[in-house]
Parts: structure tokens; sequence; C-alpha cells
């Protein structure tokens, strides 16, 4: 009896003891936050024939895209 | 910071698919999948049809990338919804997640096997080296590495489909809407998703044919 009851404590113990860590970081919980490898479209070579902007210059990329935003208003396009 | 989006005129959409059309050839997309599509409601009726284009509308608070057990969604500096093939496993649940129905599955074997999650990148490709062999196998080409805006806005021949950054677009289509004065009460379908109005009040003009 006293043997049965020493191996169940310790079997409890041992259960516990194989328990896996599970709690996560506040930065693994916040979603989208896994994939880290993508390029931003200003740090690309402008194409030769192509818009143009200043490699890794935000700011002018951003300047051109737009210019090509507000061109899908046929409005100002043509000027009406 | 420019956060990229779509917008799509009701009012001008003429259901003519070029946009899905530019999509599937831009992206050499598979069979059986469409990241980009034209729904219509009252088909055949006349002044009650209406058209809208929709795919991914790379939401601010996208509720796929909120279910994603592999986490494999991620926003990009611009606002566009991307996620890396890499991680996702297929299972769908980005699929009920997602009010447009966005998220597609090629059938990639037999007894209804689920491929990995395919949808409509804004042209910006994926976690991939930009305009690689790999990117454009997997995610299709990316336009906005090369300062361009996706296909299949630049495609629409009425410009009822717009992308861009979500305030240039609002702008565009605000100068729109009070060119044409179909504004508040007066536009179709007001009474559908606003009520009807007051008892007493002078009712909006209802086009013939349709229900607004």
């Amino acid at each position: 009896m006293k043997r049965a009851a020493l191996i169940a404590v310790v079997a409890l113990f041992a259960a516990g003891c194989m328990e896996v860590e599970q709690t996560v970081t506040a930065e693994q919980r916040q979603a989208g936050s896994t994939v880290k490898r993508d390029t931003a479209a200003w740090n690309n070579e402008p194409l030769a024939n192509g818009p143009k902007w200043a490699k890794g210059d935000r700011n002018s990329w951003e300047e051109q895209i737009k210019k090509r935003q507000l061109a899908q208003n046929e409005s100002v396009r043509i000027g009406n | 910071m420019a956060r990229m989006k779509f917008l799509c005129d009701a009012e001008r959409c003429i259901e003519c698919n070029g946009c899905v059309t530019a999509c599937k050839q831009e992206h050499e997309v598979p069979w059986g999948v469409n990241r980009r599509r034209v729904v219509t409601i009252n088909d055949g009726v006349i002044g009650a049809e209406k058209s809208i284009s929709v795919a991914c509308m790379h939401c601010s608070d996208a509720p796929c990338m909120a279910v994603c057990p592999v986490d494999c969604f991620y926003r990009t500096a611009d606002g566009v919804v991307l996620h890396d093939k890499d991680l996702c496993i297929g299972c769908g649940y980005c699929f009920y997640a997602c009010p447009f129905g966005a998220p597609q599955f090629p059938q990639a074997g037999a007894f209804g096997l689920r491929g990995k999650m395919d949808k409509c990148t804004f042209c910006a490709g994926g976690p991939e080296p930009d305009r690689s062999e790999a990117e454009f196998k997997k995610y299709g080409r990316n336009r906005l590495s090369e300062g361009k805006l996706p296909a299949c806005a630049e495609m629409c021949s009425t410009k009822a489909l717009l992308g861009g950054d979500g305030d240039v677009i609002a702008d565009i289509y605000r100068d729109r809407v009070a060119r044409r004065g179909n504004k508040g009460a007066e536009a179709w379908g007001w009474g559908s998703a606003y009520g009807q109005p007051p008892k007493g009040a002078a009712p909006a003009a209802a086009p013939a044919g349709g229900k607004s």
C-alpha cells in the first residue's frame, strides 16, 4: 500500500516535469509578426522603361506612385 | 504612410470582367482560383442591376491575419496584407474569417484536398526576393516594386475600380460623387443600406423597375 502510494506520488511529480512551457511572449502573440523577410518596394532598382524613383528612398517612390493614383481621376487627367 | 486600398464604384462598373482577366493574365493564376471577381445583383433588372469588383480589401485590421494558426500573414509598410505560402498549411480558417471571400484554395489533389491559400496581393508579390522567379510562381508579379499600381485598377476601362492610398482614392471618389450629384438619399441602394426616410418626408427617386 505504502509502495503504491509512493509510485503514484513519483508519477505525479514526473508528469509535472514533462510539461512543456507553452507561454508566449507579447511579440509572438501579435498577429502578423512571424514573417519578416519581405523587401519594401522602394528598395528595388526602377525598371529601365518604367516609372523612376531613387532606390531606397521611400518618399520618392511614394511621390511617383501618388501621381499614378491621381491619374485614375479622369477629370484631372483631361483637365475638366 | 500609405494604406493601399481598393475602391469600386458600383455606378460605373459595367461588368466587363476586364479586372478579372487582367489579374488572371498578369499573375498566371491557375484554373479554379479567382483572386478577383465581379459580383452582380439584380441581374437583368433595368435600372437596378449593379456590379462590383471584389478581391482582398487589404483590411487595416484583417480577420484572416487574426485567425491564422501559423501566423503566415503579414502587413507591408504600405498597408498591403500578404502571406507566406511556405508557412501556410491550407487549413481554410482565413476563408471562413474573410467577409469578402478573398482567400482561394487550388484543388491540389484528389478527395478535395486543399492546396495552399492564394489571394490578391495588390500586385505586391510576397516574401520571396522581389521580381524573382520564385516570387512570380508563388504570388505573381510584383508591380509595386516596379512603381506601378495593381493591374486590375490600371486596366479598368471605366475607372470604376480604383487602387492606391486610401486617402487619395477616397478624394477621387468624393470628387466624382460631387460632380454627378447623386450623393446621400438620391443614390441607388441608400434605402436598403440606411433605412427609408421618415414618414412625411419626400421620398427619394427610385429607379424604374428596381427596389432601392
